[in-house]
């Protein structure tokens, strides 16, 4: 009988020695959705292995994003620069900061974050993952302007946090960490991939002859050339979060991923922007100075500043640029709106 | 007791012995071959800290800096002296602002012995006209209406022109196309064989493939920038020339084991 009692409690402390499993409470997984056109065409989001997606930490994230309890008056959220109704950007060529001071760079919109793969974030690529992009706001003196620590304090005393916290990472002792991570866990939901292109893709939806001559202009190497840059029908992403000097300037008042490595073979460089949903997220370029797509159009066409650092990918840069035709500039402009995906702006998972 | 310490013992034992990683788990190939890849400009080595210097001066006579290099190597194949060919049917995305794919490892054991090594430079019609999403998502796709696909090179970098200003040049390697546009025709294929020559094939061999990057603007057609420089790709007479002058650009490197 004691020998009995003897096996059965050391094969039970086998078990719970083999075993990962904790006994306690585990949030529920929730992966990605990846749209079809995605997994049709491109390699699978990052996402990473310490911190993985869960119902919980979503939802925790979703409310820490649109909660002004992150800004030091508690006046602006995450979302007061990043609204959904301009794809998580916003209509202005700099955004104002609690304090009514205007920063320098243009706020970047959001969506299809998880599937940067270089995981270097802002334009000038200082945050090398989403979760660390999250910090910097927070404290930047013309945003939100808080400090992490009275942040954490603010946070745990609010009667909410800590058990959603609980909720979603087993720990109501809330730090700075875990929440960049359910921020993190929020913004990598942000999908867009319904818009008329993406159908036309999938064989859903036709084309009009305009748009398409618009797609051959953006395609041709010796039309707009906008491809080696900002993705094709085969990279959905409609970028290469690549960084590059796209002929904005002759000279640099904002050094932008040079000012990052320090190389002044960088100076100049901004990380190409996805051209989804251009409808919503005028203006354009990191510093908002073109309020227009068709000042865009404009730029590449015939605005180009020569620099030391252009981008050799830049062509006819003595003649400004590509040289467009009204009527090319129209059918391009065409194209690119089919871009936009309205389902996406106005998705209420990813309302407030 | 000494019953009871005895179970408890292999008991114990049984703990440690089923938590415990098996041998399997870390198997490694006895023969691990990997490519390494190199680049040059003649004797003198190039890698991505020597990009966007005009440095370097072709055979023509154009100065040039490079910013950019990056293309795709397929089909790895071992031919032994039986005439009997292992194929590597993969392919290996080179980028030298990358050093982590200048190291290519085969998946694929191949027995000691010695053995004739080849690759292909780009990709074969049939790879190349597969969905390959690493590519895509390296935004490496040649578009459909230039023959679509993918790129086998894009070398990028700027050069001194005749009136002695930077210009920027696109030496970009695709499959050779006519008429660009709803039905692009193709004159010939511009992908290529490079044969490395015999290796021996050890324990944990290390290929070293080098390209010398002169080359491309060298042998057969002398290439001025000047006259081609960007909008190649449609191109097919520059495609050719890339194709012709492609012929001596890899060669065999330091074997090691």
């Amino acid at each position: 009988m004691k020998k009995g009692f003897f096996l059965i409690t050391t094969l039970i402390l086998i078990c719970l020695g083999c075993s990962n499993d904790d006994v306690g409470y585990e949030p529920t997984l929730q992966p990605l959705e990846i749209p079809q056109i995605f997994s049709n065409n491109i390699i699978a989001p990052i996402i990473p292995t310490d911190n993985p997606q869960t119902v919980e930490g979503v939802a925790l994230g979703k409310k820490l994003f649109f909660d002004t309890i992150l800004s030091s008056n508690g006046t602006q959220a995450c979302a007061s620069c990043h609204t959904p109704q301009n794809a998580f950007t916003d209509n202005t060529p700099t955004s104002v900061g609690i304090d009514g001071i205007f920063g320098t760079r243009n706020s970047m919109p959001l969506f299809n974050l998880a599937w940067n793969y270089s995981e270097r974030f802002n334009w000038d690529g200082t945050a090398l993952s989403l979760e660390r992009q999250a910090e910097e706001p927070v404290e930047n003196p013309i945003e939100l302007h808080s400090e992490w620590d009275n942040v954490v304090t603010r946070l745990q005393s609010y009667p909410e946090y800590p058990e959603l916290f609980r909720l979603a990472f087993k720990t109501s002792t809330i730090t700075k960490e875990l929440t960049t991570k359910a921020i993190a866990q929020f913004e990598r939901t942000l999908i867009s991939a319904n818009s008329k292109f993406d159908k036309y893709s999938l064989g859903q939806a036709t084309l009009t002859a305009q748009e398409l001559n618009g797609l051959d202009i953006f395609l041709r190497e010796d039309k707009g050339d906008c491809f080696h840059c900002h993705g094709n029908p085969n990279n959905p992403l409609w970028t290469d979060n690549s960084f590059h000097n796209n002929g904005l300037d002759a000279t640099f008042t904002d050094l932008g991923l040079g000012s990052v490595t320090g190389d002044p073979n960088d100076n100049g460089k901004f990380r190409s922007s996805s051209l989804r949903n251009l409808a919503y997220t005028a203006p354009f370029m990191h510093d908002g100075r073109f309020a227009t797509l068709d000042d865009v159009i404009n730029h590449y066409s015939e605005g180009l500043q020569n620099s030391s650092t252009i981008d050799p990918l830049m062509k006819q840069i003595a003649q400004g640029g590509v040289q467009l035709s009204e009527q090319e500039k129209a059918n391009l402009k065409a194209f690119l709106l089919t871009l936009s995906d309205s389902s996406f702006i106005n998705n209420p998972d990813f309302r407030n | 007791m000494k019953k009871r310490l005895f179970t408890l013992l292999i008991l114990v034992s049984f703990c440690f012995i089923s938590c415990g990683e098996d041998l399997d788990d870390n198997f490694i190939p006895v023969n691990e071959t990997t490519f390494k890849f190199t680049h040059h400009w003649e004797d003198e080595i190039v890698n991505n800290t020597d990009f966007n210097t005009l440095q370097y001066t072709n055979e023509f006579g154009n100065v040039l800096s490079i910013e950019r290099l990056r293309y795709v190597i397929s089909d790895i194949t071992f031919t032994s002296t039986n005439n009997e060919a292992i194929v590597i049917y993969a392919y290996n995305l080179v980028d030298l602002a990358d050093n982590t794919s200048l190291n290519y490892d085969l998946e694929t054991e191949i027995p000691a012995g010695s053995y004739n090594v080849s690759f292909t430079f780009g990709l074969d019609n049939e790879d190349n006209s597969e969905n390959h999403i690493d590519l895509n998502s390296a935004s490496f796709n040649v578009p459909d209406m230039m023959g679509g696909g993918y790129h086998y090179m894009q070398f990028d970098g700027k050069f001194l022109n005749t009136n002695s200003e930077e210009q920027g040049f696109n030496y970009h390697a695709i499959r050779a196309v006519d008429n660009a546009g709803a039905n692009p025709t193709f004159p010939q294929d511009t992908f290529f064989t490079v044969d490395l020559g015999t290796v021996n094939i050890s324990n944990n061999t290390e290929i070293e493939v080098e390209m010398n990057v002169a080359e491309w603007f060298k042998n057969p057609n002398l290439w001025d920038l000047n006259e081609f420089n960007q909008m190649l790709m449609p191109n097919s007479t520059a495609q050719i020339m890339m194709y012709n002058n492609g012929q001596n650009v890899f060669s065999l490197g330091t074997v090691s084991y």
